[in-house]
């Protein structure tokens, strides 16, 4: 191989003379490595053009918020309730209840993903039922959102009659989130190295202190990037909330888990769709898209800061 | 001279699956001695090794037959619990794999995990456990600084430190030297030669030389077999076999 790509470069750069003789027939090939070339150009610039165009995706995407949106902010808009049939005043209840959905999404649904993702990891023995638990939670990554809405409906909203409240938005979210919980944790979990654990228990660690002590604050920085990642997702959903935590409006603020919101992008989805006045509040739609992508990209970078924190503790 | 045995292993045989790594193993290793385990690449020593403090069942789809017996305690019978075991059996590993914690943590640790609360005798511990292993006064000033922070050799020896702490009655070493520079390596041998006094060593090291340094019995591996044993000495001047001579002088391995 080695020596196949030094005739190869040879050839390409320096066309020696006695190189050239190497081949059959020097002409053809060496125009054939130039034409090699060209692909390869051409081939990198697109892939250029690619990664460039979903580097400023997000800018756009922002930079369109921005211009539609800044003139909504203003104080009374983040600190008042919606007025006059939703086309005035402001959105804090929305933002109050998107707020309790993701953290009450992050305190319900961490702990089982990550218990999950460690028994997986670290506890299981491969064979058939562990393939079969992760076809199901892989499978579970591909159920559309409003189907997530629909069995929190009939399950945490009927069945288990916590009615259209928080928990039960919360929890909805949150069983949205699991698989990508699970999957961040399992990623970190695999990125401990096996020594740590072969120390461990060669000191006369048990498995669960190992785990404890050694594998999971190892893993810690991975696993809550991957999960607040997965949820701040989550938070942006308007059909998983829609049936069972987020209603039309409500003027009041929770004082219970067990109280109805509004939301961030349910609130978006009735002014864009079923308001009174649609395109007299486009400003106030835009302004609130705005305040949701601002929420959702704070709690992203809280995970990152975080995470970074960590890490620089442990080296 | 009239020695003890510490461990002694009987017919053992070791599978990956159904590959068989170990073939028909008897050895005896003395208290308070080293012994070196020789051999090429592949030969078996490492997982012979492994078979002394049960490392090897985290690995999957491994069998073993035949006996291991510490003091007289059987190693693989189904009453012994594998946690006492290897408390009592310590290990350091090829690479050093100080975990991602401060110096004093990391030898904490092993006494920590085994349930031991005083706090000052925790610390104490700690500061005999690294004099011990002659890294006291190089981390002395940064004991609550991460260990990764140190050299690599500083780090194996953090790593025997930490095995230490536990106060095992054997310490098995998996080519403790091989990732450290000549001047770590002989640091790490001269602390071998003192730790003989205290526990009974069992290393397995690539380097004939570093054999004949530290070991007062040597044995040799091939393709899954012990072929001789005896005392170092003998072995490196007097092998009764041609292949142990081909091996240690060079000829093949």
């Amino acid at each position: 191989m080695a020596a196949i790509s030094g005739k190869y470069m040879k050839s390409g750069t320096a066309r020696k003379q006695t190189d050239i003789t190497a081949f059959t027939d020097p002409a053809q090939s060496i125009s054939g490595s130039r034409r090699k070339k060209v692909f390869q150009a051409l081939t990198f610039s697109l892939f250029r053009v690619a990664a460039i165009i979903n580097g400023i995706a997000l800018f756009i995407i922002v930079y369109f918020m921005v211009a539609r949106g800044w003139r909504a902010i203003t104080w009374t808009f983040l600190t008042q309730p919606p007025m006059d049939s939703m086309t005035k005043g402001g959105i804090l209840p929305c933002i109050v209840g998107t707020l309790c959905l993701s953290v009450g999404a992050i305190i319900t649904a961490m702990p089982v993903g990550i218990a999950s993702a460690v028994y997986l990891n670290e506890y299981a023995r491969p064979g058939s039922t562990l393939r079969l638990i992760r076809l199901g939670i892989n499978n579970l990554a591909g159920v559309p959102s409003v189907v997530f809405g629909l069995f929190g409906l009939a399950f945490f909203v009927v069945i288990l009659k916590m009615g259209v409240s928080i928990i039960a938005g919360a929890l909805t979210l949150g069983a949205m989130s699991l698989p990508v919980i699970i999957g961040a944790t399992e990623e970190a979990l695999k990125a401990v190295p096996d020594t740590y654990r072969e120390a461990s228990l060669g000191l006369g660690a048990t498995k669960w202190q190992t785990i404890w002590r050694v594998v999971l604050p190892s893993a810690l920085p991975g696993i809550l990037t991957g999960a607040i990642l997965g949820i701040s997702r989550a938070a942006g959903e308007t059909a998983p909330i829609m049936f069972t935590g987020a209603v039309f409006f409500t003027p009041i603020l929770p004082t219970s888990i067990f109280d109805e919101v509004m939301a961030l992008p349910y609130h978006i989805y009735v002014l864009a769709t079923a308001g009174t006045e649609i395109e007299a509040t486009r400003h106030l739609q835009y302004g609130t898209a705005l305040v949701l992508i601002a929420l959702v990209l704070g709690m992203n970078l809280i995970a990152i800061i975080y995470r970074s924190r960590l890490r620089r503790r442990m080296q | 001279m009239d020695k003890h045995f510490k461990i002694t292993s009987k017919n053992l045989n070791f599978f990956y699956g159904e590959f068989q790594a170990l073939h028909d193993i008897s050895l005896d290793f003395y208290e308070r001695q080293v012994t070196a385990l020789i051999g090429p690449s592949g030969c078996g020593k490492s997982t012979f090794l492994r078979c002394l403090n049960r490392m090897n069942d985290l690995i999957p789809r491994t069998r073993v037959e035949g006996k291991v017996m510490i003091e007289d305690q059987d190693m693989y019978a189904s009453s012994l619990d594998v946690v006492m075991l290897r408390r009592r059996v310590g290990m350091v590993f090829q690479k050093p794999n100080p975990f991602p914690k401060s110096i004093y943590d990391n030898v904490a640790y092993g006494l920590i995990v085994n349930g031991i609360k005083d706090k000052t005798y925790v610390a104490w511990r700690v500061e005999e456990s690294i004099k011990q292993a002659a890294l006291w006064d190089e981390v002395k000033d940064r004991l609550h600084e991460s260990a990764l922070g140190l050299s690599g050799g500083q780090q194996q020896r953090l790593c025997i430190a930490r095995a230490l702490a536990i106060k095992p009655e054997v310490v098995l070493m998996d080519e403790p030297a091989s990732a450290l520079d000549p001047l770590a390596t002989q640091k790490i041998e001269e602390l071998i030669h003192n730790l003989k006094e205290l526990y009974t060593i069992i290393i397995v090291t690539h380097n004939m030389q570093q054999a004949a340094r530290v070991s007062d019995i040597t044995a040799f591996f091939y393709i899954g077999k012990l072929i001789e044993t005896g005392e170092t000495d003998n072995i490196f001047t007097r092998p009764s076999l041609k292949q142990t001579e081909d091996y240690i002088t060079g000829r093949f391995g």
